[in-house]
């Protein structure tokens, strides 16, 4: 059977609807173990070599909270600017699936670690927003099914349960964002902050950042809020940000033509970049939320509370504000070298050690994120090193190397990881300064060219590039071209 | 009545639990008795008692809780003795829907 033909508004209408946005992200802390055992949550690994008897749901089999969750959940939450509870409590949320063996799964409901938290976002245009975090609760990571690519999967599904306890932290936003920008904005936020917090890697190719998106319409004016629709299965933020075009499109021509919005769980189709009624589930959710019994209140006294505070790293609104006070690079600079922890290490590292942070800087945006697209590698696969990049900058620096030549000493240390001076010396690629040896080949030249000398000295001083062009390719461009042009004139002159 | 006949069928369905019609009636007199003692328990005063979510709460406040520290999992293999069907290093399931 086809699916009805799903009407989306056009942008026109759109225009006199406010759309309403929520978020719920979980990001995987990280620990070496589990949240509730002592088995390890790492991706990528053989399915089903991760378990224990917690994770298996075996009879008897007790819950025991790892501190480190917590700690990794505290700075995340501190992060997100969160009042951390004092008390907390972990719930069971019942419901059957097969990749939640115990048949609930330990989360927090009533009394969450933290709560009353805000993010500021900034849109491209500059505008500044702030945005509302409800609540961070931690919880344990369900396992992976999988649907297709076995020779029985029209018949079974598989179950791999290495990710099952691992630590969560779920983010509730406030529903205060008003557009998908505002949205992407609002994850980049999280990421960021989440990220250099030092609670998540949060690698969303390796699942541990997750959103889930919570979309209605009102037409502008209206005071109540629409009915809204979840949508799931959303793992990258610019298809969180297709989901909520498709989904106020969708919404809006229901309502324009007097339908309902029903309230729904959908999944984002990421190839289509449509999202689709999750019909199957007939039932509604009643996950039937009561204290876990097997776990303790969790209790976060000031003490503990303290320690943690004074063990925050940095944060990005801390650190862009040093870059500009302690490097002088650019607001826009500091910005861009932030993006991620990974960046602004690597920025920071070869700073300090070229002596010349703006140089730093500009390499870092130009050739080095160049390079590293265009490999599709990230600053941590780097394969010239922070050290590496301050070695072949002090040679910029300080002359060896013309700015010409720096560039292709970069691209031959990117290709091969070999450091600067290996290369330099093994190609010969070092910059002539030397007056003596630089006379000799333009002596050369002008005895060869008699005509353009002539020419020169007829008063067309014009035609000096030519001379300078001649002498970088008796030089391979390794012709210090301050000093070719000083002795060029001064030959000529006659 | 304390629960109606379609509150047991819809808790009995929550819970993946297929019961007769007989066995329907039987368990709405049991739940019938037990949200008979609960309310019966409602009537003690307890204004001025911190709501308690377990019993096993006393002690240090930070005791029960786990370094993290890693231990051996469970072979493979052994994981997967108890399934009443596995493959491909897994366990394998009726096939299921996304939820």
């Amino acid at each position: 059977m086809l699916a009805p033909e799903v009407i989306l508004a056009d942008p026109e209408t759109i225009a006199k609807y406010e759309v309403v946005i929520g978020l719920e992200v979980h990001v995987q802390l990280k620990t070496a173990t589990k949240i509730f055992s002592p088995s390890s949550h790492e991706f990528g690994n053989d399915p089903n070599t991760q378990t224990d008897p917690v994770v298996l749901g075996l009879p008897g089999a007790l819950p025991v909270l790892n501190r480190a969750a917590v700690e990794q959940g505290i700075r995340a939450s501190l992060a997100i600017n969160c009042k951390i509870n004092r008390k907390s409590v972990f719930a069971r949320k019942n419901y059957f699936y097969p990749d939640l063996p115990k048949g609930y799964q330990i989360s927090q409901f009533d009394e969450p670690l933290a709560e009353h938290g805000w993010v500021d976002i900034e849109l491209e245009d500059g505008t500044a927003k702030r945005i509302g975090v409800t609540r961070l609760h931690l919880e344990e990571d369900a396992g992976k099914n999988t649907h297709d690519g076995y020779r029985d999967s029209d018949q079974y599904s598989y179950v791999d349960l290495n990710r099952a306890g691992a630590p969560l932290a779920e983010i509730v936003s406030e529903p205060d964002m008003r557009s998908s920008d505002e949205a992407f904005a609002y994850l980049t936020a999280i990421k960021q902050l989440v990220q250099f917090s030092g609670a998540s890697d949060c690698d969303m190719e390796k699942g541990q950042l997750r959103c889930d998106v919570n979309v209605s319409v009102r037409p502008k004016g209206q005071q109540e809020f629409g009915t809204r629709a979840e949508v799931k299965n959303v793992n990258s933020f610019r298809f969180a940000k297709a989901a909520i075009e498709y989904e106020i499109a969708r919404q809006v021509a229901i309502v324009e033509d007097g339908g309902k919005i029903v309230q729904e769980t959908r999944l984002f189709n990421n190839t289509t970049g449509e999202t689709t009624s999750m019909r199957s589930k007939e039932e509604a959710h009643d996950y039937r939320y009561f204290p876990e019994p097997d776990l303790p209140p969790l209790i976060v006294d000031d003490k503990w509370l303290g320690e943690i505070r004074d063990s925050m790293p940095e944060l990005p609104p801390a650190k862009r504000q040093r870059f500009i006070d302690e490097y002088g690079v650019s607001e826009y600079d500091a910005r861009v070298l932030i993006a991620s922890k990974e960046t602004s290490d690597y920025f920071e590292t070869a700073a300090k050690l070229s002596g010349d942070p703006k140089m730093v800087a500009n390499w870092v945006q130009g050739e080095l994120t160049g390079a590293l697209n265009t490999a599709e590698k990230s600053v941590a696969e780097s394969p010239i090193s922070a050290e590496g990049l301050a070695e072949l900058l002090k040679l910029l620096a300080d002359g060896t190397l013309s700015s010409k030549l720096a560039k292709d000493v970069f691209g031959k240390m990117f290709a091969s990881g070999k450091p600067a001076a290996e290369i330099i010396e093994s190609e010969g690629l070092k910059q002539i300064s030397d007056t003596g040896e630089l006379e000799k080949i333009i002596d050369g030249i002008i005895a060869a060219n008699p005509g353009q000398v002539e020419t020169y000295r007829g008063g067309k001083t014009g035609i000096l590039a030519f001379f300078v062009g001649q002498v970088m390719k008796a030089t391979r461009g390794q012709a210090n071209p301050k000093a070719v042009n000083e002795l060029l004139v001064k030959k000529l002159a006659g | 009545m304390k629960i109606t006949e379609k509150e047991v069928r819809n808790i009995a369905e929550l819970a993946h639990l297929n019961l007769s019609d007989e066995e329907i009636v039987a368990y709405q007199a049991n739940l019938e008795e037990i949200l008979s003692y609960v309310d019966k328990l409602n009537e003690l005063p307890t204004d001025d008692i911190e709501p308690m979510a377990q019993v096993l709460f006393e002690g240090a406040e930070q005791e029960g809780l786990r370094d993290d520290v890693l231990e051996t999992s469970i072979p493979v293999d052994k994981a997967l003795s108890n399934a009443p069907l596995s493959g491909a290093g897994q366990f394998k399931v009726p096939r299921v829907l996304e939820r």
